[in-house]
């Protein structure tokens, strides 16, 4: 098959070069590759290169599709992203709303105002085009690679065939100068909900699908503005979908969702004229507007029943795809990037046995299915597929109009905050009586001031023994793994929130968290024997 | 007593989730039958008839 683009692309940010790997006498073999050069793969690539680990990047295309595609990036990505080092640009080009309408019929029957919780260092989610916050992450790769981050992006490099071995696998890689053949120890697939590496592999994924169809038109704005507000219909009288959705992205930019039903002639739908047809009747025939894309999207829910088949580990889409309701796609995969990061690490460097890469699949198929349940559960309010169904939908509009009671019950989409890992292979205790739950073991740190700047900034990477206003030694290494404590005090968050997200009544604390951030264990006290036990725990070594 | 018109349920999604649920492979006729004893078994225990006639009120959007 040739090697045609697919798409068209946004950025060429890695045009194609010939690599040494190509004239090379035998096949090379590597640590690491990646296939699929998105933003799971980036990030993933980022993670180990940051390591110092060398990860070949293999992407079909020259650099980042055209589409903006994934437009809501949680807190979580961008405290992910941070750790990468590449989330200011991501936060200075985002755009950041926290009203909410939502309408029904030819009425606005509520608003909300997601009031951020103060003493984050980031908000609760940005809105920003796929392809800017892909090109951040490359443009990060390029500073860390001129930093000596043995990070590879190879453009136009297609995965082939794919041959498992128990202890690494053959790829076949076709490239405009012809096919070669290359090792990997680890092979990372990130190539997307389609995953050609699953099907290589014979693969399931299996799930739910969904009868409608979503025609998405991001426009930009001559005549008149909106405000940078979401704004959600449900069966609007203007009748241009049966739920829409417009939402502020930057550079002026709308994002416009309509849901079209299933049995719909895509190409027909797509023509200009009748995605015009439709904006026209949702914005007024007097408003003037450039159409930037459009695509038709329809969708499903489903996981692989693993994401780990020995030396092969999916992430991303590829692993596990959820309705678009709720910025769940994307972010998702972010976490699953921050997850098998620094255990995948971990195992190369051989700090931990190989058996805790099979806790990036309990963690994360656990992540899928929370996210999973949540968009499903929108999808189903938004789309209701029976009578009675749609019913109760419309009954708790008419009601949420005039009682605040039923607005929790109206979903189109709950925001995506990450999963807790409570009680899994590798969380450990909570010793802390009156600890706060949020900060529990299983969970992702939340953020918190800390003197002028903020507690996740410097947390992460290795292994971190946190201490607020409490003792232990400067680090503890255990079976060649050190963890270090970084100290600090309620005191230094004049505002109380440093103490309420993590000592609640305690006196003082002592956290074991993980390189990805999310907490093993914590104690009312430092307890070395139960500190080392928690360490080897978060290994995979209990 | 009066009626509670603000959100009381704690979590709404899986509440609302399950209550779709129970329908699933009724006919209409069916749906609606269910939806007379789910009505009549709350308002047993609800109890109060001046909590139950404002609710009635209410639900008819007067």
């Amino acid at each position: 098959m040739p090697l045609d683009d697919r798409y068209r692309l946004a950025f060429r940010l890695y045009p194609y070069a010939r690599s040494a790997d190509q004239d090379a006498a035998a096949p090379v073999r590597h640590p690491v590759v990646v296939v699929g050069g998105g933003p799971i793969g980036i990030a993933t690539a980022l993670d180990l290169g940051l390591q110092g680990i060398p990860v070949v990047v293999l992407d079909d295309h020259e650099g980042i599709g055209q589409g903006s595609r994934a437009i809501c990036f949680a807190k979580r990505s961008l405290e992910i992203a941070d750790r990468y080092g590449c989330a200011g640009p991501m936060l200075d080009k985002g755009v950041v709303w926290n009203l909410g309408k939502v309408f029904y019929q030819d009425r606005k029957i509520y608003d909300f105002n997601l009031l951020p919780e103060e003493g984050h260092r980031f908000p609760a989610f940005i809105n920003l085009q796929q392809p800017y916050f892909e090109k951040f992450l490359v443009e990060r790769v390029r500073e860390a690679q001129a930093d000596g981050a043995p990070i590879e992006i190879r453009g136009k490099n297609r995965v082939e065939a794919v041959e498992v071995r128990d202890d690494h696998t053959i790829l076949t890689v076709a490239t405009p100068e012809g096919d070669y053949t290359i090792l990997a120890d680890w092979l990372i697939a990130c190539d997307g909900a389609g995953s050609p590496l699953r099907s290589m592999m014979g693969l399931d994924f299996e799930g739910r699908v969904f009868k409608d169809s979503f025609l998405i038109a991001d426009i930009r704005m001559l005549s008149e503005s909106f405000p940078t507000e979401r704004w959600f219909w449900f069966e609007p009288s203007h009748k241009a979908g049966a739920s829409t959705l417009l939402h502020k992205q930057p550079d002026d930019v709308w994002r416009v969702d309509f849901q079209i039903g299933w049995d719909v002639d895509r190409a027909e739908e797509l023509k200009e004229e009748n995605v015009r047809r439709r904006l026209d009747a949702m914005l007024g025939p007097e408003v003037d507007y450039e159409l930037v894309w459009s695509s038709i999207y329809t969708f499903q829910c489903r996981r692989m029943k693993a994401f780990r088949h020995g030396r092969v580990i999916f992430a991303g889409d590829a692993a596990h795809q959820v309705s678009p309701f709720g910025a769940r796609g994307a972010n998702s995969g972010m976490q699953d990037a921050d997850n098998l990061g620094w255990k995948l690490g971990m195992v190369i460097r051989g700090e931990a046995p190989d058996r805790l890469l099979d806790s990036y699949h309990e963690e994360r198929a656990h992540g899928a299915d929370e996210n999973i349940l949540n968009s499903t559960r929108a999808t189903d309010f938004i789309t209701p597929k029976s009578k009675i169904s749609h019913v109760f939908r419309n009954a708790v509009l008419e009601l949420a109009e005039r009682y605040e009671f039923a607005r929790p019950l109206v979903n189109s989409g709950r925001l995506s905050v990450p999963c807790s890992y409570d009680g899994l292979s590798l969380t450990g205790e909570d010793a802390l009586p009156g600890g706060p739950a949020r900060s529990r073991p299983g969970t992702p740190c939340p953020d918190a001031p800390l003197g002028n700047g903020f507690l996740l900034k410097g947390l992460g990477g290795g292994f971190t023994i946190l201490t607020v206003d409490a003792e232990a030694p400067e680090t503890v290494t255990e079976d060649g793994v050190t963890a270090t404590r970084r100290a600090v005090s309620a005191a230094d968050d004049p505002s109380g929130a440093l103490a309420l997200r993590y000592l609640g009544e305690a006196e003082g604390a002592v956290y074991l968290i993980r390189p990805d951030q999310h907490v093993v264990a914590r104690w009312s006290g430092y307890d070395e024997s139960a500190l080392r036990a928690a360490l080897r725990r978060a290994c995979g070594k209990e | 007593m009066e009626l509670t018109t603000t959100p009381n349920i704690p979590a709404p999604d899986s509440f609302y989730a399950e209550l779709i649920r129970c329908h699933e492979g009724l006919s209409d006729d069916e749906s609606a039958a269910f939806n007379a004893r789910l009505i009549l078994l709350l308002a047993n225990h609800i109890g109060d008839p001046e909590v139950l006639s404002e609710a009635m009120r209410k639900a008819s959007l007067d």
